[in-house]
């Protein structure tokens, strides 16, 4: 009955997309105002209402998976009896169907929130903008209930689950889906919003300022999933490694690099009524790289190709999908740029110019990620297997990362429209100061690759550059939003000096040790005091004790396993870190090397845990600057109730 | 009762994966898990390896994977390196033997040059946006 009231509830949302794409596309197109009102009046709350029955479908999943229904086909393949109840609720998104689930329930509740509160632009635009995300919602309704049911019913039902892959039994993976979800999803309201502006030739700094938090939320989720994300590979995978340009990774980071560009560019929109057209153009390219990102992920292209051949239904849906909507919006945008003038001209010293280098540098990299994601799928289709990796992604990104980190140290600086160097050229002598020492200071230290290095130089600099927009100003007068490029600018420093450290200055250790044995790695020694077995809810493991001291210090012990998992089978490595101001300790118990040896890894990444701190550093600037939005939002409504209520009072 | 089940499953476990276990009772070949003793080699060779594909993984290279297979490529490299070979040549020994999927490092060619014409044509368009927005007026 669970799974048949999730279904219902799905249809019913399915039919009230279809209803908000009508009427609102209706109401948009009769511009007479007789007749128009009773339609349009559907269009919020039909998005309203097709959120909630979406959410409810998704909370009937949640329950069968928590119950453990297995007599749902999904709850049987991807879910077991034994599972400890988080895992068996996170279970629930670990799927194809559940995750497409998710997506969508994300996307109607993005749209139902738009339709509640966003009242600052003219309603002819949200009507079109309400249309436009019911339109996207509709394609992926009928992907979900035609192609990916997640309520289906097994004619028998199992006596057991399969079980969820151990490698995603992990509270950190357990909630990195939802986060990245609601960011890639998120930016359909960008795209709605674009393509309803588009429409209603409404291409205005009111439509950036009212777009602007949906991408700042979008954007920040966005961010704290591929941060969470990389902290996860590193400590699940047991390499130490935390990056490694792999097509699901940068199916998450095209849409980050995208709304990036988006969100710079729709600051200058608003304050300056400039790139009107091609604010519009990154609101279409965000989503869709959201798009393609699913694409990627979710039709088991990535594989293999042939696999996908075999097996094209669902690739070949979301690929149908695909081409509507970013053909649909490009056809729409190539319609209707001409009539979107330029805007508002600047010089190039200015903050319009740098923003504007800022946004073509981003576009760039995003370009060689697609591009470097996309062409081996290209030529394996042909025959053809190449592998496209770090060797280069890295040098072709910093092509374009190098001068953009650049552009950014002066951009906060500049004034709008026109400015000199001069006038800004003595912070940032200091700032390149900085970055010199910091050259000189990581050279003298180990002899790191030309990148790395080149990073270190950039990322001190960079931290001091950062600040200086702070300089002179008083801090208690500061906006939010200010503080909060401060603190994100200031994050994209730390984490690049976390990123050239680890490259530069980690050092491995592997040795076959028997208990009591030592190994040096870096300033540690680490001794293998014990090898001893535990069991878990759904695993058993084999745990090494390790007795580690710092340059001789009081030893911390450290736990790492060798867990195997019985449902499905599998084995998997936990690593055991330690972390210290200046570093990370980490260590991973391998197997046994012959009858009294084991085989142990042992990693000294200095510096390295500033990677993930530098990425919540710009989630939280991005936090920041969403509450200064937001809160200047409110304030102007509750300033123009009162004026309103004021005149009314006047005037009787 | 709780403890029969688990029990139970512990033995249907055991003999669900003991085939599986069986093929990696091979001991891994000596230099899979074992760094070379003069430092210099052992990053030239980690260098290689961070660059080489693991065969039977998804998206991983030898110097991060634990298949045997990976164990075994890492073996063969490490002892390259000590033997005085050049990384590029053991790659290129590397990619005639498992053919050029094996490498992460594509090489121009008639089937890549596009990855490396791509970043190119990004930057001709950059410069020409830019200048189109700023150029003229001098």
């Amino acid at each position: 009955m669970i799974a048949e009231l999730g279904l219902a509830a799905l249809w019913l949302a399915a039919a009230l997309a279809a209803l908000q794409l009508v009427a609102g596309f209706l109401a948009v197109r009769q511009n007479a105002p007789v007749g128009e009102g009773e339609l349009a009046l559907l269009v919020r709350p039909a998005a309203v209402v097709q959120g909630v029955l979406c959410a409810f479908a998704f909370a009937m999943l949640i329950w069968l998976f928590a119950r453990t229904d297995l007599s749902v086909k999904l709850v049987a393949m991807n879910s077991h009896s034994m599972k400890p109840l988080v895992f068996k609720i996170a279970g629930a998104w670990g799927n194809h169907e559940g995750s497409m689930l998710l997506w969508v329930t994300v996307m109607s509740a993005a749209g139902a929130l738009i339709a509640l509160i966003e009242r600052r632009l003219p309603e002819r635009t949200m009507q079109a903008t309400l249309a436009a995300q019911g339109f996207v919602a509709l394609g992926f309704y009928a992907f979900l209930l035609f192609s990916s049911n997640p309520f289906e019913r097994l004619p028998v039902p199992a006596l057991e689950g399969n079980g969820l892959n151990p490698l995603l039994q992990d509270i950190g993976l357990a909630f990195h889906p939802p986060t990245l979800y609601l960011g890639y999803v998120g930016l359909s309201v960008a795209f709605s919003f674009a393509v309803g502006a588009l429409l209603t030739r409404s291409v205005t700094p009111d439509f950036a300022r009212a777009m602007r938090p949906w991408v700042l939320g979008a954007w920040i989720f966005l961010t704290v999933g591929i941060t969470a994300g990389s902290y996860w590979a590193y400590y699940e995978l047991g390499w130490g490694g935390w990056w490694f340009w792999d097509p699901v990774e940068n199916a998450s980071l095209m849409p980050w690099l995208a709304a990036t560009a988006l969100l710079h560019s729709a600051s200058v929109l608003a304050a300056r009524d400039a790139l009107r057209a091609w604010t519009i153009m990154l609101g279409v390219v965000a989503f869709s790289m959201s798009m393609v990102g699913t694409f990627l992920v979710r039709s088991g292209i990535l594989t293999s190709v042939h696999a996908f051949a075999v097996d094209p239904e669902r690739g070949a849906f979301i690929l149908i999908l695909l081409a509507i909507y970013i053909g649909g919006a490009l056809a729409v945008f190539g319609l209707r740029a001409s009539t979107i003038s330029e805007g508002e001209r600047f010089a190039l010293v200015s903050r319009e110019g740098a923003l504007v280098v800022n946004n073509v540098l981003l576009s760039a990299i995003l370009g060689v990620v697609l591009l470097g994601t996309l062409y081996p799928l290209l030529t394996e289709a042909m025959g053809v297997r190449v592998s496209v990796g770090p060797p280069y992604f890295d040098p072709a990104s910093a092509i374009f990362a190098l001068p953009m980190l650049l552009v950014m140290a002066a951009g906060p600086l500049l004034r709008w429209r026109r400015d000199r160097l001069q006038r800004v050229g003595s912070p940032l002598l200091l700032a390149g100061l900085v970055a010199l020492a910091g050259l000189v200071v990581a050279s003298a230290w180990a002899s790191p690759g030309l990148l790395p290095l080149l990073g270190l130089a950039l990322g001190a600099g960079l931290a001091v550059a950062s600040l200086l927009p702070l300089r002179g100003r008083n801090l208690r007068r500061l906006p939010l939003a200010t503080l909060g490029m401060v603190v994100a600018h200031f994050g994209i420093a730390v984490a690049l000096i976390g990123m050239a450290s680890d490259s530069a200055f980690s050092e491995e250790r592997l040795a076959a040790l028997k208990v009591g044995d030592t190994a040096a790695v870096g300033p540690w020694k680490v001794t293998l005091q014990a090898v001893s077995p535990v069991a878990g809810p759904n695993w058993n493991a084999l745990e090494g004790v390790m007795a580690a001291s710092y340059a001789g210090g009081e030893p911390v012990l450290l736990t790492p396993q060798a867990r195997t998992f019985w449902a499905p089978p599998q084995e998997t490595t936990e690593s055991a870190l330690d972390t210290r101001w200046n570093g990370q300790l980490y260590a991973v118990l391998g197997k046994a090397a012959d009858g009294e040896r084991w085989q142990v890894r042992l990693w000294w990444k200095p510096f390295v845990t500033l990677i993930w701190f530098g990425g919540l550093l710009i989630a939280l600037g991005g936090v920041l600057a969403l509450l200064g939005r937001v809160a200047g939002d409110l304030k102007r409504r509750a300033i123009r109730r009162k004026g309103a209520a004021r005149r009314a009072e006047v005037a009787a | 009762m709780k403890r029969l089940i688990v029990l139970f499953l512990a033995l249907v476990t055991l003999c669900v994966t003991l085939p599986v276990t069986a093929q990696d009772t091979m001991p891994p070949a000596p230099y899979a898990y074992r760094q070379l003793d003069d430092p210099a080699l052992e990053a030239r060779a980690q260098g290689l390896m961070e660059t080489l594909r693991c065969l039977k993984c998804q998206s991983q290279s030898i110097a991060d994977s634990d298949a045997p297979m990976a164990g075994d490529m890492r073996h063969q490299v490490r002892t390259r390196i000590a033997a005085g070979e050049d990384p590029e040549h053991i790659r290129q020994w590397m990619m005639d033997r498992y053919g050029d999927y094996v490498s992460y490092a594509p090489q121009v060619s008639r089937t890549t040059w596009p990855l490396f014409a791509g970043p190119l044509i990004l930057l001709a368009i950059a410069a020409l946006l830019m200048w189109r927005r700023f150029g003229r007026r001098g």
